[in-house]
């Protein structure tokens, strides 16, 4: 066999060990944190709040650190909706016609998209000082609603962009302000990289805890008005881990379970709606 | 009825704009927020002092913030080791060997890696890579640690970026055209000398890119990377002992910047100098991606 032969044959497997590799380490990290997990998971850790000697292995659950993460994920979801679909829709609809402006935007959007969590939660946190707020639930939907602005726009961005420029002028044709176009037209067109883009903001936005360390504080009690401090699931993680107690660890890697369950969940929410909204697009 | 919906067109083309802009100014409103409370500690201290000075002292007032820099790229360079091998051969595989099956397998798995908390991988970390290095590996070197070390965090921090870096350099492969491949098929070349001589060298200026924002978004990861790195301020260069990056040091010590004096300052400071590390990298290779597309 010619030396060439051999290379190709030694690389062809090298790459397909690592491309298998990849997903093997994927399965690795579910497989240990689900048998880790479920080992501590009980019906309490997700019916209740941390109870008196909690973190000393009492009794309770971490329902404050479950919907403190929600509540953060779709106060946060909920304002990067309002600030991001319209300039995801103002890039496909007013700038259609100036590629150049279309290009600078995407590329500083993209360049946002890889700032650290950690500069977002220093900067709610100066914000948070600067108006004179507390850790609270508002000051952490903000922060992290700035977090995941870019990564709305630009996955809705990333749909929009895909949808034929004749459907556009058609509707321009028939008389539809810009406004109506961008709504009635390429939002409906669109709906399934919005769905995708909420979704994907949601998880990031429950997910997240290097922005909500600094700015949503950490409580047992679950928030009730939005100047409360909230618990949030990946926050509940680290400290539980933290300490040399082994029940609180256990409890820890069985909120890690939760909260990758959720994840996934949201994930696969994420798959099944965009495929589904997909189909009946006209193309 | 044509008044109104032209009063609704103007409206909402407003917010539009306006939302555009707030998101596009984000990153300038960071950073002055950032510098106006980092301001104080440029009194005191110059730039480079701060940047390359070891002597760190927050009750003294000495924040040298060079061995923190230095954690962060010592774990950044050690994640970009262990994971820019496999990702480039994963990517080679999956754009031009693999069957359609497997890269439909792919994407959900690259999908699901990404949108794993950070936090989770930090679990994972402990619960493996910690003990896995106290136990088997150090002992195989004849070294002694607890296994929250350097070396735990950029195993960590290479798992983290993998997700990333494939699905940009697949992203890359796949812009080659089908033609200049066949060109160098139909001389005679084999698969993988057209992948050496034609895919890679077509594809080099992406591939660096893939690789420069891979690394930045390396050097700003916090909670995973703190919760194995062990948190203690480098003394050697050896991978089996603990680091400090930056990130962490920031996420450490929120709690008490408030009560030492210029503390919250020199830490904003760090945020501020993340911020503007992280966006240059990033805004330099975008442009060669952007440059290359057109190209």
């Amino acid at each position: 066999m010619k030396r060439k032969n051999i290379e190709e044959g030694i690389f062809k497997i090298l790459s397909a060990v690592a491309s298998y590799s990849i997903i093997a380490i994927l399965a690795f990290i579910l497989l240990i944190v689900f048998v880790k997990g479920f080992g501590a998971l009980n019906l309490d850790m997700i019916t209740k709040t941390p109870k008196g000697g909690f973190y000393y292995g009492g009794e309770g659950g971490v329902l404050n650190a479950i919907v403190g993460s929600i509540y953060i994920g779709l106060g946060s979801t909920v304002i990067a909706i309002i600030i991001g679909a319209p300039a995801a829709l103002y890039i496909n609809v007013h700038l259609i016609r100036f590629k150049k402006a279309q290009n600078v935007v995407r590329y500083f959007l993209d360049a946002l998209w890889g700032i650290p969590p950690i500069v977002y939660g220093a900067f709610g946190f100066t914000l948070m000082l600067y108006l004179g707020m507390n850790a609270s639930l508002i000051a952490g939907i903000i922060t992290v609603s700035l977090l995941i602005l870019p990564i709305m726009v630009r996955s809705f961005d990333e749909v929009l962009c895909t949808i034929p420029k004749g459907l556009h002028e058609a509707s321009l044709a028939l008389g539809s302000t810009k406004t109506e176009m961008a709504y009635k037209v390429m939002f409906k067109q669109g709906f399934s990289g919005f769905i995708t883009a909420v979704l994907l903001s949601f998880a990031r936005g429950i997910g997240d805890a290097a922005a909500v360390m600094f700015t949503a504080g950490y409580t047992d009690l679950i928030p009730v008005t939005f100047d409360e401090p909230a618990a949030t699931l990946p926050l509940a993680v680290f400290f539980q881990l933290s300490s040399p107690i082994p029940e609180v660890r256990e409890r820890a890697y069985a909120s890690a379970a939760i909260l990758t369950i959720m994840i996934l969940v949201i994930s696969l929410v994420a798959r099944f709606v965009s495929h589904r909204y997909s189909k009946s697009n006209i193309n | 009825m044509y008044l109104r919906r032209r009063i609704i067109d103007r409206l909402s083309g407003t917010w539009m704009v306006i939302s555009l802009v707030t998101i596009l100014l984000l990153p300038l409103i960071i950073g002055v927020g950032l510098y106006i409370k980092a301001a104080p500690v440029f009194e005191q201290h110059t730039l480079t002092e701060l940047i390359t000075s070891s002597n760190w002292a927050p009750t003294k007032g000495k924040f040298g913030f060079w061995p923190f820099i230095a954690g962060s790229l010592y774990v950044t360079v050690l994640a970009f080791i262990f994971s820019a091998p496999v990702c480039l051969l994963a990517a080679i595989h999956l754009t031009q060997y693999a069957s359609k099956k497997l890269v439909r397998i792919i994407h959900p798995v690259i999908d699901i890696l990404a949108g794993l908390p950070s936090v989770i991988y930090g679990v994972w970390g402990i619960l493996i890579i910690v003990p896995f290095i106290s136990g088997y590996l150090a002992p195989l070197f004849g070294q002694n640690t607890t296994g929250y070390s350097i070396l735990a965090g950029g195993i960590v921090l290479a798992i983290m970026c993998i997700p990333y870096m494939l699905n940009m350099l697949m992203e890359v492969f796949k812009t080659v055209p089908m033609g200049t491949r066949e060109a160098s098929l139909s001389l005679g070349a084999t698969y993988w000398e057209s992948i050496k001589h034609v895919v890679i060298r077509h594809s080099r200026p992406g591939i660096v890119s893939a690789f420069g924002l891979s690394l930045a978004k390396a050097f700003g990861e916090t909670i995973a990377v703190m919760m194995v790195v062990g948190n203690r301020v480098l003394s050697s260069l050896n991978p089996f002992d603990p680091g400090y990056p930056l990130p962490a040091l920031i996420a450490n010590n929120y709690g008490e910047m408030l009560s030492i004096p210029m503390y919250d300052a020199a830490l904003m400071f760090a945020a501020l100098l993340l911020l503007v590390i992280i966006l240059v990298i990033n805004l330099f290779f975008r442009y060669l991606i952007h440059k290359t597309q057109k190209a």
